[in-house]
């Protein structure tokens, strides 16, 4: 038993009324994602056949020539497991034809393009599915920032936002989703051999625990460090929540006029649904 | 009292007066249909809960017309509805109404606006100033709107004012989803521990009207109940889903836990009077 179990019915009945409900307020009855050959899209997708039905799921692969052709054949067994539909869409030319201009960019600019890239494809899709662009980034990666602004974090709706990674894959087996996703370990697959706890530089379960007790805890930095938490640890973490807090926000406004959007023009995405 | 109780779990649509308004008629005729007597509606069940910069935009005084269909029908069956209160002096109080015999017989105003985590009322609405028993045709009926269960004295007001039943209309998003313990959200069984332990301490009804729905990732948890005046639940609603139950509630269990632990008999209310004056007195508010 993990301090981070969480009750799976539940969750999955929640979660399964939150994207049918925001997506039917306005219209929506279908949903397009990227599928990545990953448990969270994987987890994403299942919740989003749950609430819309399997056919109503677009599931789009965008693989990018580098990327790890066995990402592509893990989100085909996803998809044919949940029986979403799928298509592919090959986004080398769109970031080559961008980078032919730019040729000094290095790993991480090319990275943040290809995951720009594919919100592109998802938005245009959107349009042509008649869909909602379901989120995949899950509660421990938007807290590190680990992700890239306006690429794999844009969205409509996000199911997987308040689960932690440890959350993700509690669900996914609940699920039944594919041991193929259940199995690797998480990857952004931007570059060759590339996993998600080798670039963070620290352990999905450490991580877990530490958010959940700093942030759904409330914990002090002194309070973690007493149970047990290295004091460097603990401090990157805080730093770097901190840093990215960005990602997490709307564009920041200046304020002129009397009435501002964002700062006193209060009003939820539900408006009038 | 004695009368037949309808929780009507609804989800209203934020901001939309009309259709939410036309809701409440149809979920009352229906009702109606079915015998019921008293019909109770969740807290701000007209306009729907995170309105923000709607609240004034929905804002209704007592008179208003759109109101009108709610006091007609009124004279068959007794309504409890909540909406935005516009009070004088532009005034926006989160308030919940008794609709009875053609007329508003009872108001309570939220005097316990909850204004952290997710929450913001005190941003948007004044206080209500009091807590007073609605003499309504089926009994005498306290109402306390969501937070104000939260806060002890609000309740033990109305076991001094006798309330034969407190009505308790709130709009709570279900949260606490943590396995390992009792199953269920972790939100809904304090909120049933509260219920349980007020109608046991009070001797009182408890009517316990939740909505359901969501306003963007925000999931309202339902699981509306009645908790009877030995503090033991007699109706439930489910979790999360909208739906409506009918029970009956009577002066004869009030009278059978009353006489069995005459609580309010034994009660001292001008001891702690005199206490709260000393320990405000030396501490201030």
């Amino acid at each position: 038993m993990n301090r981070l179990d969480i009750q799976c019915d539940l969750a999955e009945r929640m979660l399964v009324q939150f994207l049918r409900k925001e997506a039917g307020k306005f219209g929506f009855r279908r949903a397009v994602l990227g599928l990545s050959g990953g448990i969270d899209s994987a987890l994403s997708a299942a919740l989003a056949a749950r609430a819309f039905g399997a056919d109503q799921v677009l599931g789009v692969m965008m693989p990018y020539r580098t990327s790890n052709p066995s990402s592509e054949a893990d989100a085909r067994t996803v998809a044919a497991a949940l029986g979403i539909a799928t298509r592919k869409v090959d986004i080398s030319a769109m970031v080559d034809g961008y980078f032919a201009q730019v040729p000094t960019a290095d790993r991480m600019r090319r990275g943040n393009a290809m995951a720009r890239s594919r919100m592109i494809v998802l938005y245009d899709l959107s349009v042509e599915w008649k869909g909602l662009v379901i989120g995949t980034s899950n509660k421990t990666e938007i807290l590190l920032g680990y992700s890239t602004q306006f690429g794999d974090s844009a969205s409509a709706l996000n199911p997987l936002g308040d689960l932690y990674k440890h959350q993700v894959f509690q669900l996914a087996r609940h699920l039944g989703l594919p041991e193929c996703v259940l199995e690797k370990a998480p990857s952004a697959d931007l570059f060759e051999g590339q996993t998600d706890e080798a670039e963070i530089g620290h352990s999905y379960r450490d991580l877990d625990a530490l958010l959940f007790e700093m942030v759904d805890e409330r914990r002090s930095e002194t309070e973690l460090i007493g149970r047990g938490f290295a004091p460097d640890f603990v401090r990157n973490i805080v730093r770097r929540m901190a840093l990215n807090q960005y990602k997490r926000m709307p564009p920041v406004i200046a304020k002129l006029s009397e009435r501002t959007v964002n700062h006193d023009f209060r009003y939820l995405r539900s408006w009038g649904h | 009292m004695q009368c037949r109780v309808e929780l009507s779990q609804i989800d209203p649509t934020l901001g939309n007066l009309d259709a939410n308004l036309a809701m409440h008629i149809a979920q009352a005729r229906s009702a109606l249909q079915r015998g019921a007597q008293l019909v109770l509606f969740p807290e701000l069940s007209l306009t729907g809960y995170f309105l923000r910069d709607q609240t004034p935009e929905v804002a209704l005084r007592v008179e208003d017309a759109r109101l009108q269909p709610l006091r007609e029908l009124s004279r068959e069956v007794t309504l409890g509805v909540g909406f935005v209160e516009r009070g004088s002096d532009e005034r926006l109080y989160n308030s919940y109404a008794l609709f009875e015999d053609g007329r508003i017989v009872g108001i309570h105003r939220k005097v316990h606006l909850v204004t952290y985590g997710m929450f913001d009322d005190a941003r948007d609405f004044a206080p209500g100033e009091g807590f007073r028993i609605v003499e309504s045709r089926h009994g005498r009926l306290g109402i306390l709107i969501c937070e104000d269960m939260w806060h002890f004295s609000a309740a033990w007001l109305h076991f001094l004012g006798e309330a034969d039943a407190i009505i308790v209309p709130s709009a709570s998003p279900g949260r606490g989803i943590r396995a390992g313990g009792e199953e269920g959200l972790h939100s809904a069984r304090v909120w049933n521990r509260l219920q349980d332990a007020m109608a046991l301490l009070f001797q009182t009804w408890i009517l316990y009207v939740n909505r359901a729905g969501s306003e963007d990732g925000l999931i309202f948890s339902g699981g509306s109940r009645v908790v009877d005046p030995f503090g033991e639940e007699t109706a439930r609603l489910p979790l999360l889903e909208t739906g409506s139950l009918s029970c009956q509630v009577d002066s004869e269990t009030l009278r059978r836990a009353r006489v069995a632990t005459p609580l309010r008999r034994d009660e001292k209310p001008q001891l702690v009077a005199a206490e709260i004056a000393r320990i405000c007195g030396q501490r201030g508010p």
